[in-house]
């Protein structure tokens, strides 16, 4: 057992490399002259952010090694990892664009480049594309307000404030319902009418007539251009989340009312139409496919990194479809150049935030500060010190979502443990501290009671086979946009080319292969269920992080994965 | 106006309170609207109710249109509209394969009806929901899958 002395030493060893890393004078000659000069383009300029998961401070944020594609979409954009994706887009090895987009050297480079996002460096890059683009607009994807201990603890508000500083213009939801649709409308009616922050979404009807629930679109003229924004939340929120947290309205994919509201926007004169979509990609790419008349998809949910947008042919044109990662790592540009009510030409960057290379704007900065003030102490707590490099994204497992279930059935005494597979949570170095921030980065949700049920060995390949269907269904409109469900204490073989059922063989629980009748004592978090109690998840990881004090580099569950090799997707 | 029109309906009575309680799936088609005996109802496969309501096999046809989710919200009601653009459409019936007694409902048309069905069913698990359309004699059908899943697990 460590002493207190020597944990604290720890921590001190961790805080000074990390400094000194960290710093500026590490950069020297690294990155590249110019880096955020971006030439403006066209007299249509819209810019967009996505997936920020109320990261308002920078933080490390590690991209996938395994990011599958299925059916027709193997080896396509967005499921290409590592060298596969440099190499299409055609970026330098070890350059910091490869750190942008790629999992590649993470730690190595993520000591070289320092941290990404963090709202104040955002501002900065937001104020500077605008300075050179008037009259350009600011699209929010949404998954904004959830995702931090600190929009936990304020109920939103925290991010409602920092996107109205920020200058966000519209507005696209997903996780923002899990707050329930009173505070959604409340902040909608209040907060963003105030502001002029427009919340649209043309797939959120009510239960009973089927009556819009939010603005389906919004016109916006841009010197000139008449330009249609038309949302589209997660279609299925009220099944990957909690149902009982917005049980009167009804979402789903719903083609043929894009197609009606795109054919309205221009029959009303839009010469430019936008959907502002947290479909995820891969349902995007099909969207475009089905539906005519627009222009650019700026996509959200799946956290793809894309660095340039999928040129998707249609019946009647071509439809650009991008997506904007996550963490707040990246600001999309769309610069079209618009001419007798068309679009003639178009230029697409997806800058990078690196939080050492844009100086904190002053306000915002003041701000964040503010917001965080009556909770710093509970923030900075610190709970251990990780030995290895902790993340999430990933389609199976990540080192991070390995210790909350190794956590979950140490506390419950459990034989396995799922965790729910998703694609949002930061990144920790080695040497790093795990402080209380860092944890709620992980788990910080509206619903996070921990259960221990009894599930027979029949239930759990039900439930896993389930939730990869969600994953891995060959066709994109039946696919949620998460990963596959994170497990502790399971072994197993997946073929994800097969179908429901199917995919999943050779279990093994604890070492020894699965008995369909005999009855398991698994852990899990964040039931969707309405009524489960049960201690929230970050008493459950605090208490095993206290405890264990330093954790040692994590030993993925890394399943057997059939019949995908060759497939980019997986490094 | 939204507002007006569901508190209109809340306080009202006959006519209006029926049609809710169909929406909401309270009364049963069989009770109400029920144009195929009871043993087509009652039948455990889609064979055998086809063979309860006394239609052949179907020819699949594109004139039929299934609208219903991908995935279910709520498989205790899934919302399901089938047009039929086919001429003569007299009678639409509705399966769902996959449950323990797979016809749903069966709608009769008369007078030169539109072909035109909206209503809420109950699925247990994944399945196909299958449109069985009769029309001047002959018997025809589209289906659509529609998931039902556990939920949970979103990115």
């Amino acid at each position: 057992m460590m002493t207190r002395r020597e944990f604290l030493q720890v921590l001190a060893a961790a805080a000074a490399t990390g400094f000194a890393l960290d710093s500026k004078s590490a950069l020297a000659g690294k990155a590249p002259p110019g880096y955020y000069d971006v030439p403006a383009f066209g007299n249509c300029s819209l810019m967009h952010i996505t997936d920020c998961h109320a990261q308002l401070l920078p933080i490390y944020f590690r991209e996938p090694n395994v990011n599958l594609g299925v059916g027709e979409a193997v080896g396509k954009v967005p499921h290409l990892v590592g060298d596969h994706l440099l190499k299409h887009y055609n970026i330098p090895k070890n350059s910091i664009d490869a750190h942008a987009f790629t999992y590649l050297d993470f730690e190595a480079a993520s000591r070289t480049y320092g941290k990404v996002g963090g709202f104040a460096h955002l501002k900065t890059l937001v104020d500077k594309v605008r300075s050179s683009r008037p009259g350009s607009l600011l699209l929010d994807g949404g998954d904004t307000w959830q995702g931090s201990a600190t929009a936990l603890w304020t109920n939103a508000q925290d991010m409602v404030d920092a996107c109205i500083a920020l200058g966000v213009n519209v507005m696209t939801p997903h996780w923002e319902m899990t707050y329930g649709a009173q505070r959604v409308q409340e902040i909608v009616n209040n907060d963003f009418k105030k502001a002029g922050v427009d919340f649209v979404a043309q797939n959120v009807v009510t239960n009973d007539f089927g009556d819009q629930v939010f603005k389906p679109y919004v016109m916006k003229n841009i010197n000139g251009v008449q330009v249609a924004i038309i949302g589209q939340a997660f279609p299925y929120t009220p099944i990957a989340n909690p149902r009982y947290m917005v049980p009167d309205w009804s979402f789903g994919i719903r083609d043929d009312s894009m197609q009606k509201f795109v054919d309205e926007a221009r029959a009303k004169g839009a010469a430019v139409v936008v959907v502002l979509s947290h479909n995820g990609m891969d349902v995007d790419l099909k969207m475009a496919s089905r539906v005519t008349g627009i222009d650019a998809i700026f996509g959200g949910h799946t956290h793809d990194g894309v660095p340039q947008p999928v040129e998707v042919k249609n019946a009647k044109g071509v439809t650009l479809v991008t997506n904007a990662g996550s963490n707040g790592k990246f600001l999309g540009v769309l610069d079209f150049d618009v001419q007798g009510g068309k679009v003639k030409g178009w230029k697409y960057r997806l800058l990078p935030v690196f939080s050492n290379l844009l100086a904190a704007d002053a306000g915002m900065e003041a701000l964040i500060k503010k917001i965080r003030a009556p909770y710093e102490d509970k923030l900075n707590e610190k709970l251990a010190v990780t030995e290895g490099v902790l993340y999430r994204r990933g389609n199976f497992n990540g080192t991070y979502d390995q210790m909350i279930c190794d956590a979950l059935m140490k506390v419950k005494g459990a034989d396995a443990a799922f965790s729910p597979g998703f694609r949002w949570g930061t990144s920790l170095l080695s040497g790093d501290v795990i402080t209380m921030e860092r944890l709620m980065d992980q788990v910080a949700i509206t619903y996070p009671a921990t259960t221990l049920n009894e599930m027979t060995g029949k239930t759990i390949h039900t439930i896993m086979e389930d939730v990869c269907d969600n994953l891995f269904n060959a066709d994109p409109y039946y696919q949620q946009g998460g990963d596959m469900v994170r497990v502790g204490g399971i072994q197993y073989t997946i073929d994800p080319n097969k179908t429901i059922g199917k995919r999943i063989t050779n279990m093994e629980i604890r070492g020894k292969k699965i008995d369909p009748n005999k009855t398991y004592k698994v852990a899990g978090w964040a039931p969707v269920g309405e009524g489960v109690t049960g201690a929230p998840i970050w008493d459950v990881v605090a208490e095993y992080l206290r405890d264990t004090k330093v954790i040692k580099p994590v030993k993925l569950n890394q399943p057997n994965v059939l019949g995908m090799k060759g497939n980019p997707g997986m490094a | 106006m939204n507002a007006l029109r569901r508190n209109v309906l809340k306080g009202a009575t006959g006519a209006g309170a029926v049609a809710v309680a169909v929406a909401a799936g309270l009364i049963t088609p069989t009770r109400v609207l029920a144009g195929a005996p009871r043993s087509a109802f009652e039948a455990k496969n889609l064979a055998d109710a086809m063979k309860g309501m006394g239609l052949p096999p179907a020819t699949d046809s594109k004139d039929i249109t299934i609208k219903a989710p991908d995935i279910a919200e709520n498989g205790a009601v899934v919302p399901v509209e089938v047009t039929s653009s086919i001429a003569g459409t007299s009678a639409i019936a509705i399966i769902a394969e996959k449950n323990n007694t797979p016809l749903v409902a069966d709608f009769e048309f008369s007078g030169g009806a539109q072909g035109y069905v909206s209503t809420r069913i109950k699925m247990g698990s994944t399945a196909l929901v299958r449109a069985i359309v009769t029309a001047g004699g002959k018997t025809y059908q589209a289906a659509k899958e529609v998931k039902v899943t556990i939920g949970g697990c979103g990115g």
